[in-house]
């Protein structure tokens, strides 16, 4: 177990910038996700701490050691694939047992180890098996089992779960965190889905255009998004947003409608951007009009589709209006729940 | 296939099964004909020259041909010369296709370019100056000097192969092997080789052909008795023995044999091969 | 701090060395042997052909082997002969081949059997191909005069081969023959990897089976079709050795190409000088279309 810390990590490929001047610090245990849509640079930077890539400029350093100049097999490190890289001409137990087996670990020592592990995961009776033999949910369990066996300091899990169906998908989801908590290995995880963010991290690092955007643990980046980048990307459905001016300390969108704004010094005539989450949006006797476009019932709450202020908007409502395609409503949201960003930099503002 | 009727099909596959006929007599005929001369009776050769099977048969000319003749010596000196260079090639194409399948480097498109065009050298060319080298480092009339010149004639065509059929081996699996503990050599050794263990095959097998087929660098380099490869000792016994067909022709089946069955285990690796690695363009 | 730095440094520069040898190193023997084997000679040869030699010395004569080469009217029909030898064999060879690949692309009983067997002829020895369809052509043991004679191609069962106006088909043919299954390989596996759902797609968009053929297959088979093509009319214009046993380029030079020419000029007469400025010219000649073909092929590639 270590700690992990990047210091103005960069990475260019040809004249492409990836990764800009990346400085993040991961603490002993914790699990950290990289999230952000494809291209952002969240797997080169796994990769980059992997080894696997050369940074062109920076240091990274796993618990006190510097690793920016090591081969990935010296930096005690394990990592799950997508493709979950299973060797394909070995059974299950070698597969597991190929990282010790290349340490030279006495042979009792490595049948403890892949038994532990397997029966941590279910695996005992697939240990004869071959990768070919296997499902894909066992497959990403042996792959889960071979980063474990080895004990390493630090995980990383490159999109892990994107092979798999949903419902599988939110199992391992589980028993990938559960492990986890009973390990306590740090673990960097790498994905495009803000759900398995949400859901896994201690703190999530967003990621767009080889940046990082945020970090913070996943309510935070929910409640207070520093951007209107990270706003839309967490949190589905994602977040309404209306281009408004601050009129009087409020904000008035397009159509002339004002929604009030908590109390702060706010610039007269300045160009907003102010974004709602859909459960933060209520029907209501005033606000701004709204026509009702599609309703989707999803049990425990109802999804509303509406067109208002030349936008489509999103309504999460946990009771079950009864509402059909054209009825006209007023919206309206709390002033605490609005969130205010500038029109230019895209900068929270409140 | 739906919407055609009945006889559309019948047809169809009358004359799928009549294409297939006719390439198959085309591709048999000629190794046909030569095993059927091989044990035509001397008496009967001429008599029954053109029919299918002759009415008697005979081993004679084979005893004849591997007791009376220095073919066995011959076989074995193509033998060890096609072997050799198969596994050198092999070998050093491996090294070659992996540099061209998993590494981005300056020079790449250029290294490429020169392995297509060393297929244009014509022969002829660098033939005297080759003898010429070869007969100062004391390599004519010698089968190491044969073993050189077929290793640089192949390599290209093995690079291509090679690299071919590394592009289908995943590059995830040679990184899970570096972080598991390898070095990029172990990673190679202990993950990519077993699973292009086939590919191997297929090329180890061409290279055994293309060398066991060579001619003209054999005439050129090679005098002496001891030293003939198989090509070169049938050449010489055509002109030698210009009439004894059934000796020729049991010696031919002979030569015929260790590449054909090299080539029907070859063959469906180099299909599924090229097709897989042709998948990733 | 400075110390850690400078530190620092000489690792990126000793990883970033690492990292820039490291492919060269796993290329270093083939290239080693291609240059000391293939470029070095070939160099060589090409300094030959500005010098004369003789039985004992040889002199400079500057361009002088390729002055004689254009007043030379062997070498003229030679030329021709080779365009002829090329053409028709790779026509041949190709078509013949396509057609294979398609067919073995169909379902049908004892499929892998007949793959092995029709891709036999690839595994037999050059030199064994020319003898034996020499063999077959010869009217005292082969089948073929007999056969010609019977269907009237032939007024007398004699070998094409020794007849000026025929004696070319002979090796055309024993090449074609060996010639089919490489082109069947490789078309074949292309062929295999268009992925299924563009067939099914154009189906359903009604596509005839010709349609398919001319608007899909050939379409993803034109990069591999372009760089096979190339590589065997590299060979096949090259290639000496079945003429050379067949007909060792008679009778009365109607099977001479360039490459038997050099041949029988470098070791019959032996002006290696000659041999080897007639073989820069073919070496030209083939570079040029070689690279003709990679352009065609790039263009072929981003269409796809």
């Amino acid at each position: 177990m270590a700690s992990v810390s990047l210091r103005n990590v960069h990475k260019k490929f040809g004249p492409i910038t990836v990764l800009e001047s990346i400085d993040l610090d991961i603490a002993d245990g914790e699990f950290v996700v990289l999230v952000g849509p494809s291209g952002c640079g969240k797997s080169t930077l796994l990769r980059s701490i992997a080894g696997l890539e050369a940074i062109n400029g920076g240091e990274i350093q796993i618990g006190d050691r510097p690793v920016t100049h090591m081969a990935p097999k010296d930096r005690d490190i394990a990592m799950v694939f997508q493709s979950y890289a299973l060797y394909p001409h070995m059974d299950v137990r070698r597969n597991m047992a190929f990282s010790l087996n290349l340490r030279k670990s006495p042979a009792a020592l490595i049948g403890e180890r892949v038994a532990e592990a397997s029966a941590k995961l279910g695996l005992n009776a697939l240990l004869d098996r071959l990768p070919k033999q296997l499902s894909g949910g066992q497959r990403q369990r042996v792959a889960m089992g071979r980063a474990i066996v080895r004990n390493p300091k630090v995980f990383l899990f490159d999109e892990p779960l994107s092979n798999l169906d949903a419902k599988l998908r939110a199992t391992m989801r589980t028993e990938i965190k559960a492990l986890h908590q009973s390990l306590k290995t740090t673990a960097i995880y790498v994905t495009h889905d803000q759900v398995e963010a949400m859901t896994m991290a201690n703190r999530i690092v967003v990621m767009s255009d080889g940046v990082i955007q945020q970090v913070g643990p996943p309510l935070e980046l929910y409640d207070r998004p520093a951007n209107m980048f990270v706003a839309g990307f967490i949190g589905s459905p994602t977040m309404n947003f209306f281009d408004a001016v601050i009129v009087r300390g409020a904000a008035r969108l397009a159509d002339g409608s004002l929604l009030p704004l908590a109390p702060a010094a706010w610039k007269e005539g300045r160009e907003i951007v102010i974004g709602i989450r859909p459960e933060h949006l209520h029907f209501a006797d005033q606000g701004f009009p709204a026509t009702v476009t599609v309703v989707e019932p999803l049990g425990m709450s109802t999804q509303v589709t509406l067109d208002a202020v030349e936008e489509r908007v999103t309504l999460l409502a946990l009771e079950r209006p009864q509402l059909s395609p054209g009825d006209r409503k007023y919206l309206t949201a709390k002033a605490a729940d609005i969130h205010v960003f500038d029109r230019v930099s895209g900068l929270r503002l409140n | 296939m739906p919407g055609q009727s009945l006889l559309q099909r019948i047809l169809g596959q009358t004359g799928l099964y009549a294409a297939i006929a006719c390439y198959v007599i085309f591709a048999l005929l000629p190794i046909y004909w030569t095993i059927k001369i091989s044990v035509t009776p001397q008496d009967l050769l001429y008599s029954e020259g053109i029919k299918l099977w002759p009415s008697r048969m005979t081993l004679a000319n084979y005893t004849s041909v591997l007791k009376a003749t220095d073919f066995p010596r011959y076989f074995l000196n193509s033998f060890l010369v096609s072997v050799t260079t198969a596994v050198i090639v092999t070998v050093v194409a491996s090294f070659a296709g992996y540099a061209l399948s998993r590494f981005r480097f300056r020079g790449k498109a250029l290294v490429s370019l020169v392995l297509l065009l060393t297929q244009t050298f014509p022969l002829v060319m660098v033939i005297p100056p080759i003898y010429r080298i070869m007969g100062q480092l004391g390599l004519t009339d010698n089968l190491y000097g044969l073993i050189i010149i077929y290793t640089a004639f192949n390599i290209a065509f093995a690079t291509f192969l090679m690299q071919s059929f590394l592009d289908g081996v995943p590059k995830d699996l040679e990184e899970a092997a570096m972080i598991d503990g390898c070095t990029r050599f172990e990673a190679l050794r202990r993950v990519i080789m077993p699973l292009t263990l086939p590919g191997m095959g297929a090329t180890v097998a061409f290279v055994f052909t293309a060398a066991w087929s060579e001619l003209l660098f054999a005439l050129m380099l090679i005098n002496s008795e001891s030293q003939k490869t198989f090509s070169v000792g049938l050449l010489t016994f055509v002109s030698k023995f210009a009439v004894d067909w059934g000796q020729m022709m049991a010696a031919s089946v002979m030569a015929l044999i260790p590449v054909c069955l090299f080539f029907m285990f070859l063959q469906r690796y180099l299909v599924t091969g090229l097709t897989a690695g042709a998948v990733k363009g | 701090m400075t110390a850690i730095t400078a530190d620092n440094l000489a690792l990126q520069r000793q990883a970033d060395r690492r990292r820039f040898l490291e492919p060269w190193l796993y290329l270093s023997p083939a290239l080693v042997i291609i240059v000391t084997v293939l470029v070095v000679p070939l160099i060589i040869g090409i300094s030959y052909s500005f010098r004369k030699f003789s039985a004992f010395r040889s002199e400079y004569v500057g361009l002088g082997q390729y002055r004689a080469m254009m007043v030379d009217p062997v070498l003229h029909d030679a030329l021709i002969n080779t365009l002829w030898w090329t053409v028709a064999s790779l026509a041949l060879q190709f078509f013949l081949g396509l057609g294979l690949a398609l067919l073995l692309n169909q379902p049908f009983h004892g499929r892998r059997l007949v793959q092995g067997l029709v891709f036999l002829p690839w595994a037999v020895p050059i030199f064994l191909t020319g003898l034996t369809w020499a063999w077959l052509f010869n009217p005292l043991i082969g089948p073929l005069p007999h056969v010609f004679h019977a269907i009237g191609l032939q007024s007398e069962p004699v070998t094409i081969l020794a007849d000026p106006s025929t004696a070319m088909w002979g090796p055309i043919i024993a090449n074609v023959w060996f010639g089919i299954p490489f082109f069947a390989i490789t078309l074949l596996a292309a062929r295999k990897s268009i992925p299924s759902e563009l067939y099914e797609a154009a189906s359903i968009d009604g596509a005839t089976a010709w349609q398919q053929f001319t608007k899909v297959t050939l379409p993803f088979l034109a990069p591999t079709i372009a760089i096979t093509v190339m590589l065997r009319t590299v060979w096949i214009a090259t290639f000496a050795d079945l003429i050379y046993v067949m007909t060792a380029g008679g009778p009365a030079g109607s099977t001479n190409t360039i490459a038997t020419y050099i041949y029988v000029s470098a070791f019959k007469s032996l002006d290696k000088g000659y041999a080897s400025a007639i073989a820069v010219l073919l070496l030209v000649l083939l570079i040029a279309y070689a690279l003709i073909v990679i352009q065609i092929r790039r263009a072929l590639l981003r269409d796809v």
